[in-house]
């Protein structure tokens, strides 16, 4: 299954993959001793594709995103953006945490308006903005609400409504459901592709949900542990991704599984 | 509660007035007043029976008289404005330089780690060990007395504005940085709302120190007008009901300092945790 990555898939439109990941390893000092968490990792993502990255715990998904994110800049390989390396945080780039990180003395749109400061936009461009993406995840009228007075699943709306705010051209998303109740997250989750097909922005999900990662990706990048490093890239169909009860979804869930080392004949043997 | 409520809309109207009055006596908090009473009263014992000399020890009456005295000639309120006035001026000066020194000592790592050491090994030295240089430095007047409350204000003000600011969590920073947030909208967005509190620890931990040290100043520097001159007129000249009076001034004082603070306290714990 360790098919030659490197070699990225044929884009529609464009030549010149949106983001390219080459032989990334990264590796953090603990104790004295360099332990590996990313290894040789190769990846192409089209403009306006969603890649879906799945894997177990300490897998270093996380640690990738920040990379491309620019907060970490200390790794072996390249990263670049539309041919450009990274060299740090870019208004081009935004992410949604695990935890929506709202600050919790602003508010709503306090929140959303703080990722427009650096936009040079004017006052009113910026409230335009942000009621419009209020909108877009369906909390306009909670702008001037304060972060405690939301559920979980709202407040990681207004984080992304803050992440969608700029306009970045790539949108990162680290387990950005992980912290919420199964139902939120099934109704997030089809929020979630409306929304980043309605902004077109290129999207890179890190999940351990398989079925969110099937759901939501156009492709499928499965990550081996300790240290990270690529075991499959599988394409979705179509039909998979728009019926999660479809024989194409189930099977490819299940490839899925099999590749993260769930054994699915385990139970019905039992 | 509301069983009650309903219950008294039920009744006639004299039963509920009378409810009414016993719901605001009940509410009244009457238990920190007995051992204020008990300690009245066995004053009172004390001189009535004599355990103490008078000399020692005037009448609580002695006592309320020269308030009336001083009240009336005007001489009190002079002292409480002089020593209030040198109060506040020390206060507003060691604030302001304490967060301003603690917010730039947050801001900026490089000096925290060159200024910071300074500032903590400062802390430790007591405060009253300050007096006889800043009285050789400034002079025992009003100079010298603001800045010795000064230096008390700023102790706890820096601390608490440096540990406030340079305590962002990760995750915050982290934030800040991929919103591009520009330095200066990192400390008004990110930083000093989240030292707010600790800021506010070291605000009340400035009252309280200012309030000794303005204590201190007045009895240790030049006699000048204020309630501690009257403190060392009263001991010198063995006016008991004097020295009495002041004490209890003082305390007063000091007592509705901290009431005030711990209110601003809660309003502010109130507006974090929205």
């Amino acid at each position: 299954m360790n098919a030659p990555f490197s070699a990225p898939v044929p884009s529609i439109a464009t030549a010149l993959p949106a983001l390219d990941i080459r032989h990334v390893s990264k590796a953090f000092v603990v104790d004295g001793k360099a332990v590996e968490v990313l290894a040789d990792i190769s990846l192409s993502v089209e403009a306006g594709s969603f890649v879906s990255i799945v894997g177990a715990s300490g897998c270093g998904k996380s640690t990738l995103l920040r990379l491309i994110l620019g907060l970490d800049l200390d790794y072996a390989g390249d990263i670049h953006l539309d041919g450009q390396p990274v060299e740090g945080p870019g208004p081009e780039r935004s992410i949604v945490f695990q935890e929506h990180r709202l600050l919790p003395w602003l508010t709503v749109e306090g929140n959303v308006g703080a990722a427009l400061l650096h936009s040079g936009l004017d006052a009113a461009a910026r409230r335009r903005s942000v009621a419009e993406h209020l909108e877009l995840v369906g909390l306009e009228a909670f702008a001037k609400a304060y972060p405690a007075q939301l559920s979980g699943g709202m407040a990681q709306r207004v984080a992304i409504a803050r992440a969608l705010a700029n306009r970045p051209r790539f949108l990162l998303l680290d387990e950005p459901l992980g912290a919420l109740d199964a139902l939120t997250r099934l109704r997030l989750q089809g929020e979630l592709k409306r929304i980043v097909a309605h902004e077109g922005a290129t999207a890179v999900l890190v999940t351990h949900d398989v079925d969110e990662a099937v759901f939501l990706g156009h492709r499928i990048v499965v990550l081996h542990p300790r240290p990270g490093r690529i075991a499959a890239v599988l394409e979705v169909p179509e039909e998979a991704r728009a019926d999660r009860s479809s024989p194409t979804f189930v099977a490819l869930r299940d490839r899925v599984l099999e590749l993260l080392g769930v054994s699915l004949g385990e139970g019905r043997a039992r | 509660m509301s069983i009650e409520a309903t219950a008294a809309t039920a009744l006639p109207a004299e039963t509920r007035a009378g409810n009414a009055l016993r719901s605001v006596a009940r509410r009244i908090e009457w238990r920190p007043w007995t051992a204020f009473a008990a300690l009245l009263a066995l004053w009172f014992a004390a001189h009535h029976f004599g355990w103490v000399p008078a000399k020692y020890l005037p009448s609580p009456v002695a006592v309320v008289q020269r308030l009336i005295r001083e009240v009336t000639a005007g001489t009190l309120l002079h002292d409480l404005h002089e020593t209030l006035r040198r109060n506040l001026s020390g206060l507003v000066i060691g604030v302001a330089a304490g967060l301003a020194l603690g917010a730039l000592l947050g801001a900026s790592s490089l000096v925290g780690r060159i200024v910071g050491p300074t500032v903590l090994a400062q802390r430790q030295t007591a405060l009253f060990a300050w007096v006889p240089l800043l009285a050789m430095w400034f002079g025992g007047g009003d100079t010298g007395k603001i800045t010795f409350i000064a230096v008390a204000a700023f102790q706890p003000v820096v601390i608490g504005t440096w540990r406030g600011i340079s305590l962002v969590p990760t995750t915050y920073r982290e934030l800040s940085d991929v919103l591009l947030l520009s330095r200066w909208n990192y400390m008004r967005l990110v930083a000093l709302p989240h030292a707010l509190p600790m800021i506010f620890t070291g605000l009340h931990g400035a009252l309280i120190y200012a309030w000794l040290a303005t204590v201190g100043s007045e009895l240790f520097l030049n006699i000048s007008p204020g309630l501690g001159g009257r403190l060392n007129e009263g001991s010198q000249l063995f006016e008991i009901d004097l020295l009495f009076l002041v004490i209890l001034l003082f305390g007063l004082i000091g007592l509705g300092f901290n009431t005030l603070a711990e209110r601003a306290e809660g309003l502010l714990i109130r507006w974090n945790n929205r």
